[in-house]
């Protein structure tokens, strides 16, 4: 298809007197792994809940496929396709594994994507935790949410996010309190997500480990974009490196 | 498996041991069994109702006005009332719904005693007076049956949506509402359906009573009606619909014996609520549930 | 003939803002929806009444005593019942609104009710106004909600624990990060919020008899001003007072006195559907808490 496969334009959003994001535009096209970054309150996060609708805008258009969902509520925006993950995990702490990924399969977007009946979501919710690497005859997929280790309740974070077969993946500080090594096991997952054809946007601080998968990357700053472009090239630029260093 | 024998057989085991005035009480204490169930599907949708009377008056209401205005005949009325009920209830909630829980919790203490008022003030439907010599229930044993069914109907119903997936995303709305959101789950429509059918079962219980008693007036949304379905669940144990149901089944006859206190009942339930509330959240069910599957319990010693 | 609308407008709306001052108060920063609130100001005017008639001190010392053993009503039911549960909105919820229960329907178990327990109003007689006779006591209610909303302002500004209050109400944990004890501090909120209602008693009640209904009138009243302005927010209370006490007023002169609680139904309906934060509400409807 043609055309960027997520258009944003001009958004903004105010919470009482704080601009979190004043005009942001930026093109997402099919395939690509976008990262999104900035020093602390620069507006990432709310640049995410605006973009899949848990905040409305108030300016500004979002379109997913040329088609403009700017506004739309966040349950619509995920049927689109959209997947997203939360910065602050909280799983279902007294449910199983599995049965956390239950609740998400039972989405009018899985039936329609599995022709129009659910099956046995217990099933698939096990297959599903096998993608992420939780081995069918270990014990975590039957294992409370809230006795899983961090690392393991963001890779179930990222389960919620493939059970909706996403086209569009946003993943918001996915990496934040883990370990080297447990970033580096995640890493592979979502270049398996790219190579399936999915577009990923990700919001990061962990900018050594987001340079590995992201070609392309967004600075904000204070609600604005200050630089656009591949890695090496932004952070060299004279603005970003204030914004993360400040002045002399 | 013995714990769900017990309310199958054990209900028309009572029924045969009792007196006229017992099956009395057993039909009240089924009736508010049934709200007391419907105030625990609301809980696990994470929905705190402080206003079952609604549903109860609403549903009596519309029964009771039917049978009134058209004469039509309870096995007419009642289920009408049921369903007309429900519709009312959840029409009333609907914009609250979307708001935060306290709010929701606030209208539904709110709106019975308002409407107690509109009643009062407007004169409709009987007014101060209310409805009387409605159409009764052809015998006992009707009645009793009826109000059985329908109290087997909801308690193995509602377990049954609980362990479904269905009842699973509810909980889920429960402790998680943004994250079954971003799952393309439409919540606030998820929790209109809980609503509607949780209030059903109120409504059955206040359309039943209003043919069980032949009246219907302003006290259908009295106060009793919101607050012992609340005590029951708390002392049984919130979390668990055969808790819910064991909670009225303790308190509602208990209630009965203690006639003789007259208005210092209500009190007594409102302290025993805070009283669980505060010091044993757990509630009895889950207590003598734990002490038997101690009982039963096998433990595995490694070789 | 509309003065005296005019002028019974202003009182009831003075008197439904003295009413959900403490009920506004206690919720917008201990974050608890007190629903005990009702049976503390019935609870205040029976405490008066007692003290005045039985124990025999003069009107205005039980008048005083009623209003601070009120408080510590409210301060005891927050550190016995509601800190044990604290952060449990269900429990809170539950909690409060049986111990009002409790309250409300004791003293109507006790059957106090009936025409002897009145209160003696602060100042007797009538003053004409704009053509309208109006009781003396009801120009001191006027008086009293000034007094006590000029007060409030200085407080929330002026003193430490004021300004502790509008800290936990803005942001909780940051306030906790800054030493404040948001438990002491939750607590005398609704020692306060019980104090006012108290203060509001006292000088409402004498103008008619202490009825257990009217726990639960207040409680729905309270409820309406605060839906209406906005929870949390002082200058919505002010507002929503006066326009629900002004439709009160009109619609008892046109229609009857019973429909004035539909005109609380219809106001806390209608702005739930159309608005529901409220007029100045500051908190959103649906949470933006990431």
């Amino acid at each position: 298809m043609s055309g960027p496969l997520l258009e944003v334009r001009g958004l903004v959003k105010h919470f009482g007197g704080l601009a979190a994001v004043s005009g942001v535009d930026f093109d997402l096209h099919p395939g690509e792994v976008l990262g999104i970054i900035g020093p602390n309150g620069s507006g990432k996060t709310t640049l995410v809940n605006l973009i899949t609708g848990f905040v409305r805008p108030d300016a500004g258009r979002v379109a997913f496929r040329g088609r403009d969902i700017t506004g739309w509520a966040p349950h619509r925006v995920a049927r689109l396709g959209i997947a997203r993950t939360f910065q602050m995990v909280r799983p279902f702490y007294h449910l199983p594994a599995y049965k956390n990924l239950v609740i998400v399969l039972r989405s009018p977007r899985v039936r329609r994507l599995a022709g129009g009946a659910w099956g046995d979501l217990d099933e698939v919710a096990v297959d599903l935790l096998e993608e992420v690497g939780f081995e069918r005859d270990s014990a975590v997929p039957w294992k409370a949410a809230g006795a899983l280790p961090h690392g393991y309740l963001k890779r179930l974070e990222l389960a919620r996010c493939i059970a909706l077969r996403p086209d569009l993946v946003i993943l918001d500080e996915l990496f934040s309190g883990l370990s080297p090594a447990e970033v580096g096991s995640l890493v592979p997952l979502i270049e398996r997500l790219r190579e399936e054809g999915r577009t990923i946007l990700m919001v990061e601080h962990r900018l050594r480990e987001l340079f590995r998968i992201a070609r392309r990357v967004l600075v904000l700053n204070f609600g604005g974009k200050i630089a656009e472009g591949p890695p090496e090239e932004v952070m060299a630029s004279e603005p970003v490196r204030l914004a993360y260093l400040g002045g002399e | 498996m013995a714990p769900r024998a017990l309310p199958l057989a054990g209900i028309p085991l009572a029924a045969l041991l009792l007196d006229a005035y017992g099956r009395k009480v057993l039909v009240s204490t089924l009736t508010f069994a049934l709200l007391t169930l419907s105030w625990e599907l609301l809980a696990m949708t994470g929905i705190v109702s402080l206003g079952q009377a609604l549903f109860f008056g609403l549903g009596a209401y519309v029964a009771g006005a039917l049978n009134h205005a058209l004469g039509w005949p309870p096995l007419v009325t009642v289920p009408l009332g049921t369903v007309g009920g429900a519709a009312l209830s959840t029409a009333l909630l609907l914009p609250v719904l979307r708001l935060r829980r306290i709010y929701f919790s606030m209208v539904t203490l709110v709106l019975p005693l308002i409407l107690v008022r509109v009643i009062e003030a407007t004169k409709v439907l009987g007014g101060t007076e209310g409805l009387h010599g409605l159409a009764p229930f052809p015998g006992q044993p009707v009645e009793l049956a009826v109000a059985t069914l329908a109290f087997w109907a909801a308690l193995f119903g509602y377990r049954r949506l609980a362990g479904s997936d269905y009842g699973l995303v509810l909980q889920g709305i429960r402790d998680n509402d943004r994250a079954v959101t971003s799952a393309g789950i439409d919540v606030h429509a998820c929790r209109a359906q809980a609503l509607f059918l949780a209030s059903a079962a109120g409504a059955f219980a206040g359309a039943f009573m209003t043919h069980a008693y032949m009246f219907v007036g302003m006290p259908a949304f009295a106060l009793d009606y919101s607050i012992l379905p609340i005590a029951a669940a708390v002392v049984g144990g919130v979390g668990s619909f055969a808790g819910a149901a064991l909670g009225a089944f303790i308190l509602v006859p208990l209630s009965e014996a203690l006639r003789g206190l007259g208005g210092l009942r209500i009190v007594l339930y409102a302290l025993l609520l805070v009283v669980f509330t505060v010091a044993l959240p757990e509630g009895v069910f889950h207590y003598l549930r734990r002490k038997y599957e101690q009982r039963e319990r096998w433990v595995e010693v490694e070789q | 003939m509309w003065q005296g609308t005019l002028v019974y407008g202003f009182v009831n709306s003075v008197v439904l803002a003295l009413t959900a001052l403490g009920f506004n108060l206690t919720f917008g920063i201990g974050g608890v929806a007190n629903f005990a609130y009702g049976a503390l100001y019935v609870l205040a005017g029976f405490a008066a009444w007692f003290l005045g008639r039985s124990a025999g001190l003069p009107w205005p010392a039980a008048a005083v005593l009623a209003v601070v053993l009120t408080a510590l009503a409210g301060w005891a039911t927050c550190r016995l019942v509601l800190l044990r549960v604290r952060g449990l909105e269900l429990s809170e919820v539950i909690a409060t609104f049986g111990i009002g229960l409790a309250i409300l329907e004791t003293f109507r178990f006790l059957g106090l009710v009936g025409f002897e327990y009145t209160l003696p109003a602060l100042v007797e007689g009538t003053v004409e106004i704009a053509g309208t006779f109006v009781d003396a006591q009801r120009l001191v209610i006027v008086g009293v909600g000034g007094a006590l909303a000029a007060f409030l302002w200085l407080f929330t500004r002026y003193t430490r624990t004021g300004l502790a209050f509008r800290a936990i109400a803005q942001d909780e944990r940051t306030a906790l990060a800054l030493g404040i004890d948001a438990d002491r501090v939750a607590a005398l909120s609704v020692a306060f919020g019980a104090g006012l209602a108290a203060v509001a008693a006292v000088v409402i009640l004498p103008l008619g008899t202490i009825a257990v209904e009217s726990g639960y009138d207040v409680l729905l009243n309270a409820l309406a001003v605060c839906i209406v302005g906005g929870l949390g927010s002082a200058a919505g209370v002010v507002v929503a007072s006066f326009i629900l006490g002004y439709a009160q007023v009109v619609t008892a002169t046109a229609l009857g006195p019973h429909w004035t609680m539909i005109v609380s139904l219809v106001a806390i309906l209608a702005v739930l559907a159309l608005r529901p934060s409220g007029l100045f509400g500051r908190q959103k409807e649906l949470e933006e808490r990431i």
